[in-house]
């Protein structure tokens, strides 16, 4: 039991180990119990039955429902691509030599960071349009206060990535007399991005969770079919089967990409080892 | 300004709800993320795995989906009848708990192995670790990033507006009833949220600054 060398506990002797397991049958058959209740109730409410699921069934509907995975994928690519820009401007501001230039910057990124990303979404949309921007879609408003809110997340984590290396790493720079901005372009973000690799992916799972936010701007995502498809009437209704599907969709999809995340972690820590080893070898 | 004044009760009313919202949902998420943050840190695999399921799965949910179970899908079920800001908690609190409860782990990871031993060592249990031991030097790692989880809470009260919960997110949707400038209203809300979250900010830049100097 590889937990028992974090050395919260001894490795169990025989009572330990009836006691554990007895506790975690107990754990098991407890959150059987809920799960199974909570299907019970589904299927005792009807909804199993044929009528609520048949809407799934028919090619159209398969068809819309693939379109709009791909316009959730999409306002969540323009976002992503978007924020880490936004993050980089962000973040160069704030390291601005002049105070009055990083303190606007630090400003402009608590902002954006304080204010809930719902809110921003509904300003691009439903506000916007007050001052002459008619232009604004629904794609836009979500993709906008996508970039908004994490691009001051990323220029954070970008700030956090660049303060953890080891001072060194600058004094070197100046030592052999590069420019700041060739200080952070060769020395610096290299490896701040390594290191900062499995946080940036993390961050961009929010933003995937995130555009299901796009529904109350009536973007067409995968929630906002979700509603639509369970008031359809003349097939029972079927909310909580079509939350079921396209919530399936939205986990798996988030799934995937935090797996990457860990994948990515594993890697860096590894090809970590590696560049040392390299520098190492560079001596000779 | 005008904006403001006009329509001041349905200010109150929006954020008096947020922060109700906000206080029950934090003080319940708190319970059960530590009930499961215990559960990915204790002896039986079996609660482990239960605790580790739970996180990857809320974790990779959005919220609003959460949400949507509970607000539309709960009173389909046919169980006793609650009302939309009860269900809009609920959905709250359980993902909320699932950050608090990697807050908590991450906290009794950073708790240098040496205490766990030397506790280990004059014979305590596993409870009397965690309770006597860890808990309480891993309560001031665990402050600052709990407040962040916290943060995140009170902005996300906001989804609620989706469906059919009076808080403050959902002032503006009144307010275009009331034919009032959205844009105006809007950048009121933002300026309040603002607000809340700057004070719960200077909050945890407080507790960081009071335990790094002990």
């Amino acid at each position: 039991m590889s937990y028992a060398s974090q050395g919260l506990f001894d490795a169990l002797g025989p009572r330990g180990k009836r006691r554990s397991q007895i506790a975690g049958a107990l754990t098991v058959l407890l959150v059987l119990a809920v799960l199974g209740f909570i299907v019970y109730q589904l299927a005792v409410s009807g909804q199993f039955s044929a009528q609520k699921w048949q809407i799934f069934t028919f090619p159209m509907v398969q068809q819309e429902i693939l379109r709009t995975t791909v316009s959730t994928l999409s306002a969540f690519a323009g976002g992503a691509v978007l924020s880490l820009l936004l993050g980089v401007v962000l973040l160069l501001g704030r390291l601005s030599k002049r105070r009055a230039v990083s303190a606007t910057f630090a400003w402009v990124t608590e902002i954006f960071r304080g204010v809930p990303l719902l809110i921003l979404m509904m300003l691009m949309y439903y506000g916007l349009p007050v001052l002459g921007a008619e232009f604004i879609t629904p794609y836009l408003a979500v993709v906008l206060s996508l970039m908004i809110y994490n691009g001051a997340v990323f220029a954070e984590i970008f700030r956090a990535g660049l303060d953890s290396l080891p001072k060194g790493q600058r004094e070197a720079g100046e030592a052999i007399g590069l420019r700041d901005h060739q200080i952070l372009a060769i020395i610096l973000a290299p490896q701040a991005i390594r290191n900062m690799l499995p946080t940036i992916i993390s961050q961009l799972v929010v933003a995937l969770k995130d555009t299901a936010l796009g529904f109350m701007v009536t973007y067409p995502e995968l929630l906002y079919l979700a509603k639509f498809y369970g008031t359809q009437i003349q097939y029972g209704s079927p909310i909580i089967p079509s939350a079921i599907v396209m919530g399936s969709i939205y986990v798996v999809l988030c799934l995937i990409l935090s797996f990457v995340a860990v994948r990515v972690e594993k890697w860096s820590s590894r090809a970590g080892n590696r560049t040392q080893m390299k520098e190492v070898a560079g001596i000779d | 300004m005008q904006v403001l004044i006009d329509n001041l009760d349905l200010f109150i009313l929006g954020f008096r709800n947020t922060v109700v919202m906000f206080v029950i949902s934090a003080v319940l998420s708190l319970a059960l993320g530590i009930v499961i943050g215990v559960l990915r840190i204790s002896p039986s695999s079996a609660m482990r795995a239960v605790g580790t399921v739970y996180v990857n799965v809320v974790r990779n949910t959005p919220l609003a989906l959460l949400m949507m179970f509970f607000a539309l899908g709960y009173p389909k079920l046919g169980l006793p009848a609650l009302d939309y800001l009860t269900l809009a908690i609920s959905a709250l609190v359980l993902y909320t708990a699932s950050y608090v409860a990697e807050v908590f782990r991450s906290g009794i990871n950073s708790i240098d192995k040496g205490q766990t031993e030397a506790a280990r060592a004059i014979g305590l249990n596993f409870t009397q670790v965690l309770g006597e031991v860890l808990v309480p030097q891993a309560f001031r790692n665990v402050v600052p990033p709990l407040m962040s989880v916290f943060i995140a809470l009170l902005k996300n009260t906001t989804v609620a507006s989706g469906f059919s919960v009076m808080q403050a997110g959902a002032i503006a949707a009144n307010m275009s009833e009331r034919g009032e400038n959205l844009l105006v209203t809007l950048l009121w809300v933002a300026l309040f949220f603002l607000i809340l979250v700057l004070a719960l900010a200077a909050l945890q830049r407080r507790f960081e600054r009071k335990w790094a100097r002990a």
